[in-house]
């Protein structure tokens, strides 16, 4: 039996966390193997293998890491011809969606993007995609071999299997030509603030803040809380916080036990992003607001007055 | 240099919502040039106005799609061209890309820009098949472009921060909402759009087969919606009790 191949983004620092989702996942369609490109690879193997991978095909070479999609796509089209899987997952994650949309070109294939589940059945593939923003699911059948389907991060839990893989030095098989779009720096913010999409309470604020200066009211928050400070697009785009606070379609996702929206009107590409979490908390002026009728706890109030009030009760009784 | 937008029409994201009341989608809905791909050609234009040549935007959709190219042709692009046949209805990601590349191709541009994802479909995948189907790198999220002769520099938004990305031309990029802010067409241009060529095209005038969707669609159902919640007014003090004791109950503090 073919079976499924999952797309691992490695780094350095170890396997993305999207990877261990995936696989987590697909053990139980199928027999997994995982491919692992990039400097880390070799360290990757043992926790993909952990997390239910049967083999990792793996190369370390530096170029998967200094140039953009294309060298991977050529190490991956080999590797799928050779071993014909029914099924390549990858993360909707703005690396991983790179290499699957020319690898689904290369192969003639398309691909199914966006998914928040898959299940198998008669021996084909189904993925729910979101419509409308996530009001409505679809229900997308694979009618292509391979499928390739892109999963939104944080649709599965990761789980060990106790598992050990069986590593599988491949060929980087990179054409000539293919080392063209190159990263030649790289800057990641540096914060002292606990991971987005680790925190296991995140505070996010929308425009009812009223201007970037009470974004602080935010952070102060989470900061008392011990999570993480999130924030909308629209905020985003007005330049109160950079891109990597962002929540929602095409920013991040986040499952945290406690979700609190600080002046933000729950735009359903904000929602898909955060309605996983646990407990969701609403401040919002407008009893009308969308994102009312999703939380646990609405409170109609004003969110400038509300926070540090908030603040100061969180911190004494943390305190105490 | 010779530049392309791709650009799409799409409900209107401040219109009505999409369904009838028998879920079907809406016919008559409000269509609107893709707010993403204004970025794209204000990028495209702002390019054309330091390096000089020619602004060109490409479409695929039904004959209504002209009015997403005209917006675009006020602005202040130079052509449009729109690919429009029966046998593009439901098309997947793939499909349309094959049939821009073979537009494009016609026209052997310099640069082809993009939005990172639409705002109906949003799959974000139309521009990495495309840069594949033409055989160029893709340099994608970008919030700063920069073209010096032959050489692209980008800077490439990320869920860390950003990278610098650079190429040769020719090359795909696609673009960040907030990496310039999108011109008002004005009267002048609104004139002048009227004037300008939008050539149609056919699949079989573009060589294009249509293969078989990645995807059927099995079902559509309501997402599972989360139990409202308790409501409170605050009144000064009972919004942060409530709160507080909802921190406690989710043992988080
Ligand atoms: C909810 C939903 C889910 C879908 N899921 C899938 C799926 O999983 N797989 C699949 O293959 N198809 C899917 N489709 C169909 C897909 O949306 C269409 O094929 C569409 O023509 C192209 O994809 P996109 O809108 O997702 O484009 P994206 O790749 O998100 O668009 C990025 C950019 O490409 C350019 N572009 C995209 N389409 C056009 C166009 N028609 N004309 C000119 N420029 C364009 C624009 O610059 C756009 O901003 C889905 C459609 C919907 C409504
Ligand atoms: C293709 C596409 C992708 C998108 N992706 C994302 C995404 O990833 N993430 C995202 O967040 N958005 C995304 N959006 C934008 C989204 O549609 C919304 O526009 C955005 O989420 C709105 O942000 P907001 O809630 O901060 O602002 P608004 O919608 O303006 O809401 C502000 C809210 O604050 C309330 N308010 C005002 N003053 C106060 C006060 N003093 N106290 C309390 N409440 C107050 C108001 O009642 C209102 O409900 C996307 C849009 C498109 C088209």
């Amino acid at each position: 039996m073919a079976g499924i191949l999952v797309y691992a983004e490695v780094a350095e620092a170890g396997p993305a966390a999207i990877a261990l989702e995936l696989l987590s996942k697909a053990r139980e369609l199928g027999q997994v193997d995982a491919v692992a490109l990039g400097p880390g690879a070799r360290e990757a193997a043992v926790r993909l293998g952990a997390y239910g991978a049967r083999r990792v095909f793996l190369n370390d070479d530096r170029a998967f890491a200094e140039y953009l999609a294309e060298p991977a796509t050529d190490c991956l089209a080999a590797l799928i011809q050779r071993e014909s899987p029914d099924l390549i997952l990858f993360g909707f994650t703005s690396d991983s969606r790179e290499v699957a949309g020319r690898l689904g070109a290369r192969l003639d294939v398309g691909v199914i993007s966006n998914a928040l589940d898959i299940s198998s059945a008669g021996g084909g593939y189904t993925a729910q995609v979101p419509y409308f923003g996530g009001a409505r699911v679809a229900s997308y059948r694979a009618n292509n071999h391979p499928a390739i389907v892109l999963v939104r991060p944080k649709s599965f839990e990761a789980s060990e299997s106790g598992g050990q893989a069986e590593m599988v030095e491949i060929e980087a098989a990179i054409a000539e030509g293919s080392r063209r779009s190159r990263i030649s720096e790289r800057h990641d913010e540096v914060s002292d603030q606990v991971k987005l999409e680790d925190a296991r309470i995140v505070v996010a604020g929308g425009r009812g803040l009223g201007g970037p200066e009470n974004f602080a009211l935010v952070e102060g928050l989470a900061s008392a809380l011990g999570g993480a400070a999130g924030a909308t697009r629209a905020i985003v785009d007005a330049g109160w916080v950079p891109y990597s606070f962002q929540i929602g379609q095409t920013g991040k996702t986040v499952r945290p036990g406690v979700y609190i929206a600080a002046g933000i009107s729950g735009a359903m590409q904000h929602t898909v992003g955060m309605k996983g979490a646990k407990v969701i908390v609403a401040i919002n002026k407008d009893a009308q607001a969308p994102i009312l009728k999703l939380a646990d706890l609405g409170v109609v109030g004003d969110v400038t007055k509300i926070l540090p009030r908030l603040t100061e009760a969180v911190k004494a009784k943390r305190g105490a | 240099m010779k530049i392309a937008v791709t650009v799409k029409q799409v409900p209107d994201p401040n219109g009505t919502p999409g369904l009838d009341s028998d879920n079907t989608l809406m016919r008559d809905r409000e269509v609107v040039l893709d707010p993403g791909d204004e970025y794209g050609i204000e990028e495209a234009l702002q390019l054309k106005d330091k390096a000089g040549g020619e602004v060109l935007l490409v479409s695929m959709g039904p004959d209504k799609a002209r009015d997403a190219i005209r917006k675009g042709l006020s602005m202040g692009a130079d052509r449009g061209v729109l690919i429009s046949d029966p046998q593009l209805a439901g098309a997947d990601a793939l499909l349309t890309a094959k049939a821009l590349a073979a537009a494009i191709r016609a026209e052997a541009v310099d640069l082809v820009v993009c939005a990172t994802e639409s705002y109906d479909g949003s799959t974000g995948m139309v521009p990495p098949m495309l840069a594949e189907l033409l055989g160029v790198p893709q340099l994608t999220f970008a919030k700063q472009v920069e073209v010096t002769g032959q050489r692209l520099t980008v800077h490439r938004q990320t869920e860390a921060g950003y990278q610098v990305l650079e190429a040769e031309l020719p090359a795909l990029i696609t673009v960040t909402a907030g990496i310039a802010e999108p011109r008002y067409a004005s009267l002048k241009g609104i004139m002048a759009a009227r004037s300008k060529e939008v050539k149609v095209m056919s699949l079989a005038e573009l060589a294009v087969e249509p293969g078989r969707p990645a995807e059927s669609v099995e079902s559509i159902e309501d997402a599972a919606a989360r139990a409202a919640g308790e409501i409170v007014e605050d009144d000064g003090t009972s919004g942060v009790e409530r709160i507080m004791a909802a921190l406690t109950a989710a043992k988080v503090i």
